[in-house]
């Protein structure tokens, strides 16, 4: 299992660095110039001494290179610095967005806790919605509950969340007035009526993604569990007389729950990225808006790390999933 | 023993009856695939029956509700909502139809590719779980933003930009139907009807078009439905994002983000395009839920 983990990590890093390569050539293509602001009277030399300043002066290879470097050397040091007080990246250069002239790192720590919250929160809700509605749906296969589960679990996952979003927005903001339609980062929660406002704002963007999320993972645990309930060893379990409790909660659910485990694991990184369409649409400034305004902004350096660090997620929530299913079913030894 | 053989002597019928019996059991895919016929037949023909001309402006009959020279109101501009519903579900369903199929063909070649040459296997394999580990949507505004322009002026604003989307979409969504065609070819390679077509001498060209292929149609099937949902969906989230087609050439995503502006006043305006995509998309998942089972032998003998 450990050489395997090992492996696994070692065999991350080529895929990381070809990614972070793909998403750096395509935005070399970028057609805009970050020297577009600038005013006509100031003259040609000193433009391209503003471009070198901004580190475009180089060839395409040392500033992949001298990325590579601020990103994974500088920048892991200055959180270090952070929190321990040393003094390792004194005076190296950070990663520094084109659009506040401040580093990317900076703002991203800014953003994101908003969309922890929010995004976390919706996917541990989905996850803890989805699970008994799959256990009791696969349970009583064909009964009303299964019928009106697998309708809202269809309609959960064909509903885009945009649309969700907007209709809730409707519904409870414009004419019930119950929920403000926009989520305000600079409430400080202090008091139990702050609390109550932070609550309200959450609500509407917890459940649009939560029904999304619920919506999957429910059909995934359904289907496993059906595949599960047929089998033999339930049959010999409930043949030794252990109560449908045990059969079903123990026996069943703990197979069932291998595969439905990897799929939670692989979902987290898709919904970091799906949330980009929910925190537009509550105008929750979290990771999403980030990258949607920089986009807008051709702040290239910005969007390279936000990019990039959607990858490591990926990346890294597949390696969780694999080893997961190592962990959770025996059967399977990967060395 | 004769009695046996009268009874199964039925004249010989194609499997494909089958499926359909089995499709016709399942209400919603049935319901589903009847809804599909009708928005295609609706965004295609209806513009021959309705002939209001969906760009034009009537600013005397701006922001009207639900009258009967405008069945949907109209916007701010005073343009007809139906006819831009039409015009916009025409590009929608375009976009997802196209997009689905050159996200069906590179995953299919991809897949049989991989699964039937041992010597590709490894090389296509690693390439998809690399697209795999793309993060999709950030990638697809960013080369949106990037091609857009240099398209437009080369095919023209409105063509330009379906190519576009369709491309983009196309290339991001070919991995599970390659992953997932590749395991049933590598399971097709070890069968007796492709050892004896071997051992005649076919060629691998034949040997995919004639056994391979029409053995793999079931997942091609089942991923198409997918596809189309997931195409129209990401279309609109693009549009929906202000990154897809311009405002005003509609599509049912970008008439939902237009109508976001007036969520105040105009509540009701919303709805229209988000139900179109919702039913759409729900109709297809409920197509492809159906084909499934259809297409699942274990189940379509019960």
């Amino acid at each position: 299992m450990l050489n395997f983990t090992i492996r696994r990590l070692l065999m991350a890093i080529p895929t990381l660095l070809f990614i972070g390569l793909i998403i750096f050539l395509l935005l070399e293509l970028a057609p805009g110039d970050p020297m577009a602001q600038v005013p006509l009277t100031v003259p040609p030399e000193v433009k391209e001494k503003m471009r070198e300043a901004l580190g475009l002066g180089e060839p395409t290879h040392i500033r992949f290179w001298k990325w590579l470097v601020q990103f994974f050397v500088v920048e892991p040091m200055y959180f270090l610095d952070n929190h321990f007080g040393t003094a390792l990246a004194e005076g190296k250069q950070r990663v520094i967005s084109w659009q506040t002239r401040s580093p990317v790192m900076d703002i991203v720590a800014q953003r994101i806790p908003q969309t922890l919250w929010v995004v976390g929160m919706s996917y541990v809700i989905g996850v803890l919605i989805a699970l008994p509605i799959g256990i009791i749906s696969a349970y009583r296969q064909y009964s009303w509950f299964d019928q009106v589960g697998t309708f809202i679990s269809m309609i959960g996952f064909s509903v885009p969340t945009f649309f969700t979003g907007v209709l809730l927005i409707v519904i409870f903001s414009v004419m019930l007035g119950w929920f403000p339609s926009i989520y305000d980062t600079t409430l400080v929660v202090n008091s139990w009526s702050t609390f109550v406002m932070q609550v309200k704002q959450m609500v509407m963007p917890v459940f649009v993604l939560a029904l999304y999320n619920a919506a999957q993972i429910s059909r995934f645990m359904r289907a496993s569990m059906l595949d599960n309930l047929n089998q033999d060893y339930v049959r010999t379990a409930r043949a030794k007389g252990l109560s449908e409790n045990v059969v079903v909660l123990v026996h069943v659910l703990r197979n069932s729950m291998i595969p439905v485990i990897t799929v939670i694991a692989l979902g987290v990184p898709q919904v970091f990225g799906g949330a980009i369409i929910t925190e537009q649409v509550f105008k929750v400034n979290g990771l999403g808006q980030l990258l949607i305004t920089a986009i807008y902004a051709n702040d290239i350096p910005m969007v390279q790390t936000l990019t990039f660090i959607f990858a490591v997620l990926i990346v890294l929530f597949n390696l969780v999933a694999d080893i997961l299913y190592g962990i959770l079913d025996p059967r399977i030894r990967y060395d | 023993m004769t009695d046996a053989v009268n009874q199964t002597a039925r004249p010989p019928r194609n499997q494909w009856w089958d499926v359909w019996d089995q499709f016709k059991t399942h209400k919603g895919a049935l319901l589903g695939a009847a809804f599909f016929v009708f928005i295609v037949l609706a965004v295609f023909l209806g513009p021959f029956i309705w002939t209001l001309d969906p760009t034009f402006i009537d600013i005397r009959a701006r922001n009207q509700g639900p009258t009967l020279a405008h069945p949907f109101g109209t916007d701010q501009l005073g343009r007809d909502t139906f006819s831009r519903m039409l015009k916009g579900g025409q590009t929608s369903v375009a976009v997802g139809l196209t997009a689905m199929a050159l996200s069906l063909v590179v995953g299919t070649a991809i897949g049989v590719l991989a699964g039937y040459f041992k010597r590709l296997d490894g090389l296509l394999m690693r390439f998809t779980d690399l697209f795999l580990a793309l993060p999709l949507l950030p990638l697809l505004l960013v080369i949106i933003l990037l091609f857009r322009d240099p398209l437009r002026a080369l095919f023209g604003p409105e063509t330009g930009i379906f190519i576009l989307i369709v491309f983009v979409i196309g290339i991001t969504s070919w991995m599970q139907t390659a992953r997932i065609v590749r395991g049933d070819v590598l399971g097709l390679k070890e069968r007796e009807f492709v050892l004896a077509a071997q051992s005649i001498g076919t060629p691998n060209r034949r040997m995919i078009s004639r056994h391979i292929l029409p053995n793999v149609m079931s997942p091609i099937m089942v991923s198409a439905t997918l596809g189309i949902a997931n195409a129209i969906i990401t279309e609109s989230a693009l549009s929906f994002l202000g990154l897809g087609f311009p405002s005003d050439f509609p599509t049912w995503g970008r008439l939902l983000f237009d109508s976001t502006d007036y969520l105040q006043q105009y509540p009701e305006r919303v709805m229209w395009p988000g139900l179109a995509i919702s039913l759409t998309v729900l109709s297809v998942n409920y197509i492809g839920d159906g084909l499934r089972d259809a297409l699942d032998p274990r189940i379509r003998g019960r």
